[in-house]
């Protein structure tokens, strides 16, 4: 188990709006920075006064010291970290201080995609921890094969990185869909699921990285399956109420795992069995 | 579209190639209507490039559009089951490139090669089965805000 550290300074360098209630928060160190993030890790965000809560890496910039996380307004911290009012959508105000600890978790592995092509698949806020891996791929042309991004948001306005997805399609096969379609909007209407026939599925090299809500992953996971790739060659991202992201507290278990520890990132191989387990 | 539509990929080549033999290459300019709710269900199509809306009727305003179907994937399978009507409406939202299937030059070989008939019928009923369970998770309203952060 790790040890738990007291969380480091970090002050909100930037406030970017994504949606009508979620919000990109750029942190920068005050003094001493955590160490680099990896893809798909995650860090204790601590308003003080408030509480904490468990958040994704949504980019890594620079030397890795700043990090971006990308923050729905849910409960009391993340709301306070949006400090959503109404008519309010920008949160914390550059300049403010939350404290940081981390990096938790497994990251998105990788190396195990290398060579091979990598389709990334997000259900709403689940792009947010994917993001860091397009990030990757993009930086290296010809470390992976081909890139394929499809995400699936509850309607055109819910979509996160709107610019970057337009940028993405430079390099990478885009595909978006929404549950409800307002008006306007002429792309895909339905389940993500509906974009797998898009996209060419080499099943012996293909890495499939899939975040969102657990009923998505799930339903997901079993038409990647069913289209022939290996359950060891999809990784999931998986949520549970995580509390000191160090395996001490035990909040976060999914049977014989510690989500905060072995996972949140975990292969299907492993892993989905335990997606159809009720009440663990 | 990547490689063949899933409703043909599952089909022995024998099968797929008699299918192919009727198909005849179609393409739709984006906003022409491919067909109305409650009309005849006399064909369907297999989509290789572009994107149709799937919409319904509501009096009183524009058809609100349920789903879209788009490269790779069946559109239509009312012409199977009597009373061969189309469920819903369907218009291109881009320019469509498809394969186009008269109904009945598909419904007579498959009466008179039951195991055509079987297989084809098993694959529609797939497709039918995969959209029925993406709607059941759409009702899940899925992506609504919930009570812990990301």
């Amino acid at each position: 188990m790790s040890t738990v550290t007291p969380p480091l300074p970090y002050r909100v360098a930037a406030a970017r709006p994504e949606t009508a209630d979620a919000v990109s928060l750029e942190l920068l160190p005050v003094a001493a920075a955590l160490p680099r993030f990896q893809p798909g890790q995650f860090a204790m965000v601590y308003v003080f006064g408030v509480g904490e809560v468990p958040i994704s890496v949504s980019a890594i910039r620079g030397s890795g010291d700043a990090l971006v996380h990308t923050v729905r307004a849910v409960g009391a911290v993340s709301g306070a970290l949006c400090r959503l009012r109404p008519g309010d959508v920008v949160g914390l105000r550059p300049g403010d201080v939350v404290g940081l600890r981390g990096p938790y978790g497994t990251g998105w592995d990788l190396d195990s995609a290398a060579g091979a092509d990598v389709l990334v698949i997000a259900g709403g806020i689940g792009l947010a921890p994917l993001r860091p891996v397009v990030h990757h791929v993009l930086e290296r042309p010809g470390e992976h094969g081909r890139l394929g991004v499809l995400v699936g948001a509850r309607a055109a306005e819910d979509l996160l990185y709107r610019d970057e997805l337009r940028r993405w399609r430079a390099s990478a096969r885009v595909e978006v869909t929404v549950d409800r379609p307002t008006p306007g909007w002429q792309g895909a209407v339905g389940v993500v699921t509906g974009l797998l026939d898009r996209v060419e599925l080499r099943e012996e090299n293909t890495c499939a990285l899939l975040c969102g809500p657990e009923v998505m992953i799930r339903h997901t996971a079993q038409a990647l399956t069913a289209r022939g790739l290996p359950a060891h060659r999809i990784q999931v991202s998986l949520e549970r109420n995580m509390k000191c992201g160090t395996g001490h507290c035990g909040h976060c278990q999914l049977g014989p795992l510690l989500l905060c520890l072995d996972g949140p990132v975990v292969d299907c191989a492993g892993s989905q069995s335990l997606l159809a387990v009720r009440e663990l | 579209m990547t490689g063949l539509p899933a409703l043909l990929g599952g089909l022995p080549e024998t099968h797929r190639d008699q299918l192919l033999a009727i198909a005849r290459d179609r393409s739709f300019p984006g906003g022409e209507r491919l067909f109305d709710e409650g009309g005849a269900a006399d064909r369907f199509w297999l989509i290789r490039s572009g994107e149709v809306a799937l919409d319904l009727y509501v009096p009183g305003r524009p058809p609100p559009v349920v789903e879209t179907v788009g490269p790779g994937q069946l559109l239509g399978w009312s012409w199977l089951f009597p009373p061969y009507r189309w469920h819903l409406g369907a218009q291109a939202l881009a320019p469509v490139d498809a394969w186009e299937f008269p109904a009945d030059q598909v419904r007579a070989p498959c009466t008179a090669d039951p195991e055509l008939g079987y297989r084809l019928t098993l694959r529609c009923a797939e497709v039918i089965a995969e959209r029925l369970q993406a709607t059941r998770i759409r009702l899940l309203d899925l992506y609504a805000p919930r009570t812990a952060a990301s």
